[in-house]
């Protein structure tokens, strides 16, 4: 094969899969996340490039693409790992690009013998595709020698280094715990190769977050509302059991309740298609979160 | 003798590839997927026994072709063949069976003659197989 050839074919090869569409996809509905996005191009681009050197009969053997996603809740984990199964499905790396998740309950059983058959069924079933394992440290007890994890995760080892080209596996969970977890099993650490943190998303992340979701709703916030909105992420931020993205989608969520509360009492009067898309400050001021001083905050966004 | 039962059974013996190809479409057609082995080769045994659990919401044939090594492993000289279930309403039953290993050699069936009454004649097919116990029949 003479090197033009070659050449051709690298734009070739990426019309053939699609895969920069999908990329560009994912650059603008996932708000922040620079690290993730940049080792999932690097992962593209490698296993592209794998394409190109099989076609010139150059071998490496498929790349090992086993991952572990860290990082607090809320943080998008589980929303990449369905896009990694069907990146990976464009470049051909899995066959069919389905996401099965999972989590402690779905693969260790119950009593013994139940372990086994049972994680199996799993493995079987995500064959093809990529097995996302959330809390993955939950399979692993120290305080209970006893326990079925350990026999799962035997059984995992075995089909991750055998059957790499079967199923990728992703592990998932909070960012100190799945270092304890890989800490007390060198052997699952070493057979993944990319362990991928996902940071928490900024301020001003949360608020593009925020007008996505509900762009995809067909809401809009009034200008108001987006600074009552403003302030409330900054609130929210410092508060206990903060989810990123899902407290914001919760917070939605209820401002909807709110709006639709506030629409309904104003029975009598006709509603614009614009009083139906519209959440106000209001609807939004009237969390939880702004219970100590509602009324300064109500004066600060001026309603 | 070579025993012919279920789909394909005129054919030569399917490769691993051509196996994994008619599982692909099976599991295409949302058929779930089981492997049976017997000892017993009668045609009139339908009741095989199970090797592991049937296979659910698998999406790729390298799910059953795992279980396939697995049981080819367990019983070298046995029957096994691959069934595909439709749940479909209405039809509930096996679209597709086929032996995918089978013992080597197979020594075949017998043909009896029962005398009855008026000299009349009964025939019963027996496989040479079963005349020895259970697990020991293809040694």
């Amino acid at each position: 094969m003479t090197d033009t050839a070659a050449e051709l074919d690298l734009d070739g090869a990426l019309a053939e899969t699609r895969v920069e569409e999908l990329l560009t996809t994912l650059d603008t509905e996932l708000v922040g996340l620079v690290p993730v996005k940049t080792r999932i191009r690097e992962i593209a681009a490698l296993l592209l490039i794998e394409k190109l050197r099989a076609q010139a009969a150059l071998s490496a053997g498929p790349p090992s693409l086993h991952m572990s996603f860290t990082g607090n809740p809320g943080t998008g984990k589980t929303t990449v790992a369905l896009r990694m199964a069907e990146i990976l499905h464009r470049l051909g790396y899995v066959r069919k690009g389905h996401l099965v998740a999972v989590t402690r309950d779905d693969l260790v059983g119950q009593y013994i013998g139940h372990t086994a058959p049972k994680t199996k069924e799993v493995l079987k079933r995500a064959m093809g595709g990529v097995l996302f394992i959330d809390e993955a440290y939950f399979l692993y007890r120290p305080e209970n020698e006893r326990d079925y994890g350990q026999e799962a995760i035997e059984i995992l080892l075995q089909v991750m280094e055998n059957q790499r080209d079967d199923l990728v596996v992703i592990l998932a969970g909070y960012k100190d715990r799945m270092e304890r977890f890989f800490g007390s099993n060198p052997g699952m650490s070493s057979r993944i190769a990319h362990h991928v943190d996902f940071p928490d998303y900024a301020p001003d992340e949360l608020e593009a977050i925020a007008g996505l979701m509900l762009g995809s709703m067909q809401y809009r916030l009034s200008a108001d509302a987006e600074r009552a909105f403003a302030d409330y992420i900054a609130r929210r931020r410092s508060q206990p059991n903060f989810a990123n993205a899902r407290s914001i989608r919760n917070a939605l969520d209820r401002a909807r309740l709110r709006q639709a509360n506030r629409l309904v009492a104003r029975r009598g009067s006709t509603l614009s298609r614009d009083d139906l898309m519209t959440i106000e400050a209001d609807d939004i001021l009237a969390s939880r979160v702004f219970d100590e001083d509602a009324d300064e905050a109500r004066a600060r966004v001026g309603s | 003798m070579r025993l012919t039962q279920g789909t394909f059974s005129f054919l030569p013996d399917l490769t691993d590839d051509q196996i994994r190809a008619q599982i692909e479409y099976c599991l295409e057609q949302g058929w779930a997927m089981s492997i049976e082995y017997t000892d017993d080769p009668h045609p009139r045994n339908t009741y095989w026994e199970m090797h592991g659990n049937p296979m659910f919401d698998l999406h790729d044939a390298a799910g059953v072709m795992v279980e396939l090594v697995d049981a080819r492993a367990t019983f070298p000289r046995h029957y096994i063949k691959v069934n595909a279930f439709d749940s479909t309403k209405g039809i509930e039953s096996l679209r597709l069976s086929f032996i995918v290993h089978r013992p080597d050699p197979e020594p075949g069936f017998t043909l009896e003659r029962h005398e009855v009454e008026g000299r009349h004649i009964r025939y019963t097919v027996r496989a040479y197989a079963t005349d020895r116990p259970q697990g020991e029949r293809y040694p």
